[in-house]
C-alpha cells in the first residue's frame, strides 16, 4: 500500500502563480524519496503542503489512507527538518531535542530515554549542553535530525537539510543519512535541487518543473531512460547529447550524419517524424574510422573529469560531446570519430517532446 | 517506541502562519488604536480647527464658529507670521543644510582616512553632544553664551550678549552642535558602503583626493546625501530645541514655527490661528515626507 | 634617458610627498578645530557638578562632592528624576506591549493592504510631529481628563514613539527565519506556546533595544510633559531643568551642575549598554 498518496493537489499562491498543478503522487512505505527539479518547480512548496505549512487550493493528500487535507502540521505525526535546521539559539541541544517531546506531553523517564538514544544514534552526547551557536553546521545538522528522530515520526521530509554543508562534509552527511533511513525504516522525503543527491539518496525519485511531475521512477531509470526531452537535459552530470533530426527511411538524419533508430522507437517512429536523438556523452567512444552511425567532426574543446576526459567535436556544425579515457584524449583540432553505443541511444518526438 | 500525535482541530485547510485572523487581528488593534488616536486624530483635527476662531478664554471659548479659510488669510498677512516663516528657513538652512550636514560629511570623510581609535573617540565626542538630554544642552551652552562667565566670550575675547545680540546665529551654532553626529554617522555608512576596489581604481588612475572625492564618492553616495538632506530639514523645521535657549525672543527674533504655534495656541490660547499655522506646518511636512518617501522607494528599486 | 626617466620619477615622488604633508597638517588642524567645538561646550557637564564653586565659566574645579549633597536637598530634582523614571519607564513598556505584537503581525501576515497599512504609517508618524501636532495633543489631553497626569504624559510620548517602534521591530522580525515558527508547528505546538516558547525569546534583543531606545527618546523629551503637566511636582527632569535656570534670578548653580550629570548619565550608561551588547548604534532622529 503506497504511504502517502497526494490527489490532484493545486497550491495557487495570491497573486495568481500555481505553484502546484493537480499533481498526483504516491510513496511507498518506508521508502526514501527524493524531489527533484530546478528553482521555482514546486519541489518545496509540495513538501510544505504535506507538512501542513501551506494549505492546498484543492485536492487530497493521505497517510496511510487516512485524509490528513486539513490537519493541522502538529496533527500529522511527521518531523521536519529544515534547510537552516531551526534549531532555537536560546535552548542548549539538550533542550532542542527535547522540546517537541516536551510540546507533546511525553513523561520525563520518556524524554530522557529518547533523547539519550537519538544522540547516541547521531553521535553528539558530547554536545548537550551546548548552544546552536556554539557548534559547527556539520553538527547543527546531526542535532536538527536528532530532534527529529526523537518524535519517532512515521513520515520524514527534508527541506534540503545538505545544501548548507560544505562539499566534503554534504558526502559524510548523505551516506550517514541513507545509512539512518534504512535502519529507522521510517518514510522519507527529501528536497533537493542537487541531482547528485537525489541519485544517490533515493529509492524512487521525481522531478518536477513548473507545479507538475516530469517524471518518477529509481534513479537508475531517471538516468538511463529520461522520460522526456526536460528530464534528459536535467539530469546527468555532463549534459546529455539531444540533437534534433528526422526520422527517414528506418534511420535517424541528423544533418549530415545518420544513426539507426533505437531499438525502443523503432515501432513507433515514423518517416518524416521531428525528432530529438538524445544520448549520453558517457556513452559515446572513439572509434578509429569514420562510417555510418558514427560522427566525425573536428575537436573543439577537452575538459579532464578524472578518470577520463569530455570531448566535444564539431561535426559539420553540430556539436557532438563523446569520452575518451584518460592517456588517450585527443587533442585540440584533431579530426575524430565519435560512435554512440546503440543500445543507449533514446529518441524524442519533437513535437510532444516525450519519449518514444 | 510508540507514537503519539497530537490532536489537531481541523481547521480549513492549515494555514501556514502561527496566528489566526482572531489573534492577529487582537495583536494588531492596539497599534491601530494609539495610531488612529494620536497620529490620525491630530492631523485631522488641526486642520478642522485651523477652520474654526475656538479660543479657550472669551466669547468664542464657549460658542466657536466656523471661519472657514480666515485663519489662514489672516496668517499670509500677518507680519509676525511671515517673519516667523522667513526665520524658520534661515534656521533650517543655516543649522541643517550648511550645519550639520557639510559639517557632518566633511567628519566622515576626514576621519574615515584616520586610524580606528583617533576615529572612534572623535565619534564619540560627537555622538554625546547628539545624547545628551536636550535641556541639559540648553544649559551647557546658556552658560557658554553668558556675556560675563560664559567660557565663548573668554576663549574669543570679547565681551558679546550672544543670545541677545545674535540671537538667530547662536541658535543655528548650537543645533549645529546638537544634530551634526545623525549626519556623519550616515555619511559614515555611505562611504562604508563603497566598495574600496572603486576608490583604489582611482588612486591607481592618478586621481587626488578631491577628484576621488568628486567623481567616486560623492556620486556613489548622493542617494544617502539626498535622503540625509530631507529628513534632517524635515526634524530641524519641526524643531523646538531653540526655545529652551531663547523661548522665541528677545523680540521675537528665533520665534521659529513651532514656538510660534506655542505662543499662538498655548501661551495667547487662539486655538483656531495656532491651528491654522499647523496645519500650514503639517501640510509642508507632508511634501517633505512624500519626496523622502519616493526616494527611498527609487533607492529600494 | 635613463637619467631623465629617473629625475622625473623621484621629482614626482617628493610632490606626492609634500602633498600628503599638507593634507596631514591640515586634516590635524581640522579634526582639532571640530573636536574643540564638541567638546569645550561639554567641559561644562563633566567639571562643574565637582567643583565647589560653580559658575557659567569652564574652569578647573575646586573638588568636592557637595554640590550632590545640595541637590539631594532639593526635594523637586529629587522627585523630577523619579517623575523622568515614571514617565521612561511607562514608555517604554506601553511602546513594547503595542508595538511588538503589531510589528510580529506585520511581519509575518501578509494581510490585503498591509503595504498601505505601513505607508500611511510611515507618512503620517513623519507628518505628525510634536510641534504640529501640540494644540490637539493639548485638547485631546484636556478633554479625556489627562492634564497633570502620568498616563496623560505617556500614552502621547507613546503615540509618538509606536510607529518607528513598529518599523524597527518589524525589520528585525522580518530578519528572522519562519522555519523557527514552523518547526514548532511541526511538532504540534500552540500558537500560545509558541510566542512563549519561540518567538520571544528570539526578538528579545530586539525587544530589549526598543525598550531602551523608547526610553532614551522619553527620557530627554521636553515638548510633551512642558505642555501636558502644570503640577511641579509631577514634572520631569527635562521640564525641570528648565525651570532651574530660567526662572528668572540667578541660577541654583551647585544644584544644577550636579542635577545636569545625574540627569544625563542614566542616557549615557543606556547608550553603552546597547553598544556593548547589540553592537549597534541607537536608531535616532525621533525628535520632539
Amino acid at each position: 500500500m503506497s504511504f502517502v498518496s497526494i490527489e490532484k493537489i493545486t497550491k495557487v499562491f495570491p497573486g495568481g502563480v500555481r505553484a502546484l498543478d493537480e499533481l498526483d503522487l504516491e510513496i511507498q512505505d518506508g521508502e526514501f524519496f527524493a524531489l527533484l527539479g530546478p528553482s521555482g518547480c514546486g519541489k518545496t512548496t509540495l513538501l510544505r503542503t504535506l507538512g501542513g505549512l501551506e494549505s492546498s487550493t484543492s485536492g487530497k493528500i493521505s497517510f496511510e489512507g487516512k485524509d490528513v487535507t486539513f490537519l493541522t502540521p502538529g496533527a500529522r505525526n511527521i518531523a521536519m527538518v529544515f534547510q537552516d535546521y531551526a534549531l532555537y539559539p536560546h535552548m542548549n541541544v539538550l533542550e532542542n531535542i527535547s522540546y517537541p517531546l516536551k510540546v507533546r506531553k511525553f513523561s520525563k523517564e520518556e524524554i530522557d530515554k529518547r533523547v539519550k538514544q537519538a544522540s547516541e544514534a547521531l553521535s553528539i552526547e558530547m554536545l548537550l549542553d551546548r548552544k546552536p551557536g556554539q557548534i559547527s553546521g556539520g553538527q547543527q545538522q546531526r542535532v536538527a535530525v536528532a530532534r527529529a528522530m526523537a518524535c519517532t515520526p512515521s513520515l520524514y521530509l527534508f527541506d534540503e537539510p545538505l545544501s548548507n554543508l560544505d562539499a566534503r562534509l554534504r558526502l559524510e552527511a548523505r551516506t550517514f543519512l541513507k545509512q539512518l533511513q534504512r535502519e529507522l525504516g521510517v518514510t522519507t522525503i527529501l528536497v533537493t535541487h542537487d541531482q547528485s543527491e537525489a541519485l544517490a539518496l533515493a529509492d524512487r525519485m521525481a522531478v518536477m518543473d513548473k507545479g507538475r511531475i516530469k517524471q518518477v521512477g529509481s534513479p537508475a531509470e531517471f538516468f538511463h531512460k529520461p522520460a522526456n526531452i526536460f528530464v534528459a537535459s536535467f539530469i546527468g552530470s555532463t549534459p546529455m547529447n539531444l540533437l534534433d533530426g528526422v526520422v527517414n527511411d528506418g534511420k535517424v538524419v541528423i544533418g549530415s550524419m545518420s544513426f539507426d533508430i533505437p531499438a525502443h522507437a523503432q515501432n513507433t517512429a515514423r518517416t518524416g517524424d521531428k525528432v530529438v536523438f538524445g544520448v549520453r556523452p558517457e556513452y559515446v567512444s572513439l572509434t578509429s574510422s569514420p562510417g555510418s552511425g558514427i560522427a566525425s567532426g573536428v575537436v573543439k574543446v577537452t575538459e579532464n573529469l578524472g578518470t577520463h576526459y569530455l570531448v566535444t567535436a564539431d561535426c559539420n556544425g553540430i556539436l557532438v560531446r563523446g569520452t575518451a579515457p584518460d592517456g588517450s584524449e585527443p587533442h585540440m583540432g584533431d579530426t575524430v570519430h565519435l560512435k554512440p553505443e546503440s543500445v543507449r541511444t533514446l529518441l524524442y518526438n519533437k513535437t510532444s517532446e516525450d519519449l518514444y | 517506541m510508540k507514537s503519539k500525535t497530537v490532536k489537531g482541530s481541523r481547521a480549513a485547510r492549515p494555514g501556514n502562519s502561527v496566528l489566526g485572523k482572531g489573534a492577529a487581528t487582537a495583536f494588531l488593534s492596539p497599534s491601530l488604536l494609539f495610531i488612529g488616536v494620536f497620529l490620525l486624530v491630530p492631523a485631522f483635527w488641526t486642520l478642522f480647527l485651523g477652520l474654526t476662531d475656538y479660543k479657550l478664554v472669551g466669547i468664542e471659548a464657549l460658542n466657536p464658529s466656523f471661519i472657514g479659510l480666515d485663519n489662514f488669510a489672516k496668517a499670509l498677512q500677518d507680519p509676525q507670521f511671515l517673519s516667523s516663516l522667513k526665520l524658520t528657513i534661515v534656521y533650517v538652512l543655516g543649522s541643517a543644510i550648511f550645519g550639520q550636514a557639510l559639517l557632518g560629511f566633511i567628519l566622515a570623510w576626514v576621519l574615515n582616512e584616520l586610524s580606528p581609535r583617533v576615529r572612534s573617540a572623535v565619534e564619540l565626542i560627537v555622538i554625546f553632544s547628539w545624547i545628551v538630554p536636550g535641556s541639559v544642552v540648553a544649559f551647557l551652552w546658556f552658560a557658554f553664551y553668558n556675556k560675563e562667565e560664559g567660557t565663548l566670550n573668554a576663549i574669543l575675547g570679547v565681551n558679546i550678549d550672544w543670545l541677545l545680540d545674535y540671537p538667530m546665529l547662536s541658535i543655528i551654532i548650537f543645533n549645529i552642535w546638537r544634530g551634526t553626529a545623525f549626519s556623519m554617522l550616515l555619511f559614515s555608512a555611505a562611504i562604508a558602503s563603497i566598495p574600496k576596489s572603486h576608490i583604489e581604481v582611482a588612486r591607481v588612475a592618478g586621481a587626488s583626493k578631491m577628484q576621488q572625492l568628486r567623481n567616486i564618492v560623492l556620486p556613489s553616495a548622493r542617494s544617502y546625501i539626498l535622503t540625509n538632506l530631507l529628513l534632517i530639514t524635515l526634524w530641524t523645521f519641526n524643531d523646538f530645541g531653540p526655545y529652551l535657549l531663547t523661548g522665541g525672543g528677545p523680540g521675537g527674533q528665533t520665534q521659529i514655527l513651532p514656538i510660534f504655534i506655542y505662543d499662538s495656541a498655548l501661551r495667547y490660547l487662539d486655538f483656531g490661528y495656532g491651528s491654522a499655522i499647523a496645519a500650514i506646518m503639517l501640510l509642508l511636512n507632508l511634501i517633505l515626507s512624500l519626496i523622502v518617501l519616493r526616494m527611498s522607494k527609487k533607492g529600494k528599486k | 634617458m635613463r637619467l631623465l626617466g629617473k629625475e622625473v620619477f623621484t621629482s614626482d615622488k617628493r610632490r606626492i610627498d609634500e602633498r600628503s604633508s599638507v593634507e596631514k597638517i591640515s586634516t590635524f588642524v581640522f579634526v582639532l578645530l571640530a573636536v574643540s567645538f564638541f567638546a569645550i561646550p561639554l567641559m561644562w557637564l563633566v567639571l562643574a557638578p565637582f567643583d565647589s564653586d560653580p559658575t557659567f565659566r569652564i574652569k578647573w574645579p575646586n573638588w568636592g562632592l557637595g554640590n550632590f549633597s545640595e541637590m539631594a536637598e532639593n526635594p523637586y530634582a529629587y522627585r523630577s528624576l523619579l517623575n523622568s523614571a515614571i514617565f521612561s519607564a511607562g514608555s517604554g513598556l506601553v511602546v513594547i506591549l503595542v508595538g511588538a505584537p503589531a510589528s510580529y503581525v506585520l511581519s509575518r501576515i501578509k494581510f490585503a493592504g498591509r503595504d498601505a497599512f505601513l505607508y500611511i504609517l510611515l507618512l503620517f508618524s513623519s507628518i505628525v510631529t510634536g510641534s504640529a501636532a501640540m494644540v490637539p495633543l493639548f485638547l485631546l489631553s484636556l478633554k479625556l481628563n489627562l492634564i497633570d497626569t502620568y498616563q496623560g504624559v505617556v500614552l502621547v510620548l507613546t503615540g509618538g514613539l509606536i510607529p518607528a517602534a513598529i518599523f524597527i521591530l518589524k525589520d528585525f522580525t522580518d530578519s528572522i527565519p519562519k522555519s523557527y515558527e514552523e518547526s514548532a508547528q511541526i511538532f504540534g505546538a500552540s500558537s500560545f506556546r509558541i510566542l512563549k516558547d519561540v518567538v520571544t525569546p528570539i526578538i528579545r534583543p530586539g525587544l530589549a533595544v526598543i525598550f531602551v531606545w523608547s526610553f532614551v527618546q522619553a527620557w530627554g523629551n521636553f515638548l510633551a510633559p512642558f505642555i501636558l503637566i502644570r503640577d511641579v511636582n509631577k514634572q520631569p527632569a527635562a521640564v525641570m531643568m528648565y525651570s532651574f535656570y530660567n526662572d528668572g534670578g540667578q541660577a541654583v548653580f551647585r544644584t544644577v551642575a550636579a542635577f545636569s550629570l545625574i540627569y544625563t548619565i542614566p542616557v549615557l550608561a543606556m547608550y553603552f549598554y546597547v553598544n556593548k551588547k547589540y553592537g549597534f548604534r541607537f536608531y535616532g532622529g525621533i525628535k520632539g
